[in-house]
């Protein structure tokens, strides 16, 4: 995958610090070594931090930036801490989603921030254990990052760097559990036993976004009220947003919440014409025209008003010069080979959605004029799997047949269009089925 | 506050073996793969017998019987 090039929104009054998370991390580069980082943020007294951070963190309105968008306060406070098995802090870096790029950045270009966000929860929670988790690719760098403050003696509790299998679910906190057990890295079954109860190695562990954890990093520094600075009111502070398809390469961008989405682009609503749709929130989230894509704004709240989601911050924008429904099925294959193998309704209901979204982009012929029986297997599939992987398919599948509402009726009507052969432009890894080695429905 | 009884399926163990259908058809449907539809919905204590022999009856022990305060 290319490195995504970087830009930010200086949004509002002077003086409001923008960017947040991405100041001094220059457009190309390496890693913003521990020296400069203390330089530019201070040192940050982990021996004076305490549960007091978590009164802070409610003041400020943080919440997760891993996808789920749940306040961290109140994560945070229904760890248990009071039991005799001291808490395990999971710094979540593994972010599977093939279109989002921004932990991976923050993760390289300013480790420092997300480790001193780690070592300020394991400080507030009274953990005794801190794990970063994060793919194969990135733990070198991490390493030598833990090791500088280690020899600074930086941080209370000794941090440990693990790394996550790629693949789309390996980051679902569950499976991030299992990971850092010695299991394979797909979800569980928590029903009773949250990972906030009964986690790593049976211990209360917390597992946050890494993003998250940077944003921890400076509230913990400055407070909730300049962390409110920027930002509204119900949903105030910055974000990483990751946006592909308006530039030549993804772009990671740094922008206030709350601003509206056509300003974050920079298009207007005849430049919109250029574009066919977008997805918002991943191969998990959902498509809007591009005329809803420019009422929005950068909440999870006016996401959902469009039922899509932010996710962990993706906006792809998709070109006139590809079929959408080609790029749908291509998702969906995708998607359906990183289920784990676990759950009938997931493995039964992917394979055949897999199917019969191939045929509608590629021989709508065999769907005899029909989408409904797409719509019927979204229903099936729906909330019937042991983590949310079946039903962000199922969004991502509705929201196409909706937004592209046009595009398959001309597709059922007159059979596949002519840019059937177009270069592809949503990314897909190269992947290998993550249910390789957790495989035990297929062998019925 | 009161106690509600509902059902709740692992289904990262479940297999489809069906019987769960079987013994509380008032409920539980199979999907074309042969997997159970179950709501979490309240079981009223008509049913509770019921609900309670096709817990019971999971050869995979899949299926639990939960009750929580709402």
């Amino acid at each position: 995958m290319t490195a995504p090039a970087l830009t930010w929104h200086s949004h509002g009054a002077p003086g409001e610090q923008m960017p947040r998370l991405l100041a001094d991390v220059e457009p190309t580069g390496g890693a913003i070594a521990l020296d400069e980082h203390l330089e530019q943020w201070g040192v940050l007294d982990l021996r004076r931090v305490g549960v007091d951070l978590v009164d802070e963190l409610e003041a400020s309105g943080l919440v997760g930036h891993g996808g789920a968008w749940f306040p961290v306060a109140t994560k945070w406070r229904s760890i248990g801490t009071r039991g005799a098995r001291r808490p395990v802090v999971v710094a979540n870096g593994a972010e599977g989603e093939p279109a989002s790029s921004k932990d991976a950045l923050l993760l390289t270009r300013t480790p420092h921030l997300v480790l001193d966000g780690a070592s300020a929860a394991a400080a507030a929670l009274g953990a005794s254990r801190v794990v970063i988790y994060v793919p194969a690719r990135l733990t070198h760098g991490m390493e030598r990052a833990v090791e500088a403050r280690r020899r600074r003696g930086l941080d209370p509790v000794e941090m440990e760097v693990m790394s996550a299998p790629d693949a789309f679910i390996t980051g679902q906190e569950s499976a991030v559990v299992s990971a850092l057990d010695g299991r394979p890295a797909v979800p569980s079954f928590v029903g009773l036993q949250p990972v906030r109860v009964r986690g790593v190695a049976g211990r209360p562990t917390l597992v946050q976004n890494v993003e998250t954890l940077a944003h921890v990093a400076l509230i913990a520094r400055f407070g909730a009220q300049w962390f409110r600075a920027i930002g509204t009111e119900q949903f105030p502070g910055s974000m990483l947003v990751t946006l592909s398809g308006r530039y030549a390469g993804p772009v990671v961008m740094e922008a206030p919440l709350g601003l509206p989405l056509r300003d974050l682009l920079g298009l207007s609503r005849a430049a919109g014409n250029d574009y066919r749709g977008a997805l918002l929130g991943g191969y998990g989230g959902g498509w809007v025209s591009m005329p809803t894509l420019l009422e929005v704004d950068l909440t999870e709240a006016s996401a959902r008003m469009w039922n899509t989601t932010l996710g962990a911050g993706v906006v792809a924008l998709l070109p006139h010069s590809v079929c959408p429904l080609v790029e749908v099925a291509r998702v969906v294959r995708y998607m359906e080979r990183q289920q784990a193998g676990q759950c009938g309704p997931c493995v039964h209901g992917l394979a055949a959605l897999d199917e019969a979204v191939r045929c509608l982009a590629l021989q709508p012929a065999s769907l005899r004029g029909r989408v409904e029986p797409i719509l019927e297997l979204c229903a099936l599939i729906d909330g019937r799997g042991g983590c949310r992987h079946p039903d962000g398919v199922v969004r991502f599948v509705r929201s196409a047949c909706s937004v592209f509402g046009d595009e398959v009726a001309t597709h059922l009507r007159h059979g596949p269009c002519r840019l059937i052969d177009a270069a592809p432009v949503l990314p897909i890894p190269h992947f290998r089925s993550a249910h390789a080695a957790t495989d035990r429905t297929s062998s019925r | 506050m009161k106690r509600v009884v509902s059902l709740v399926i692992d289904r990262t163990t479940c297999d489809g073996r069906g019987l769960c259908a079987e013994l509380f058809p008032e409920r539980i449907e199979l999907d074309p793969w042969g997997y159970p539809i179950i709501d979490g919905d309240e079981i009223p204590r008509s049913l509770l017998d019921h609900a309670r022999r096709a817990a019971r009856s999971c050869p995979l022990l899949a299926l639990h019987l939960i009750e929580s305060r709402q």
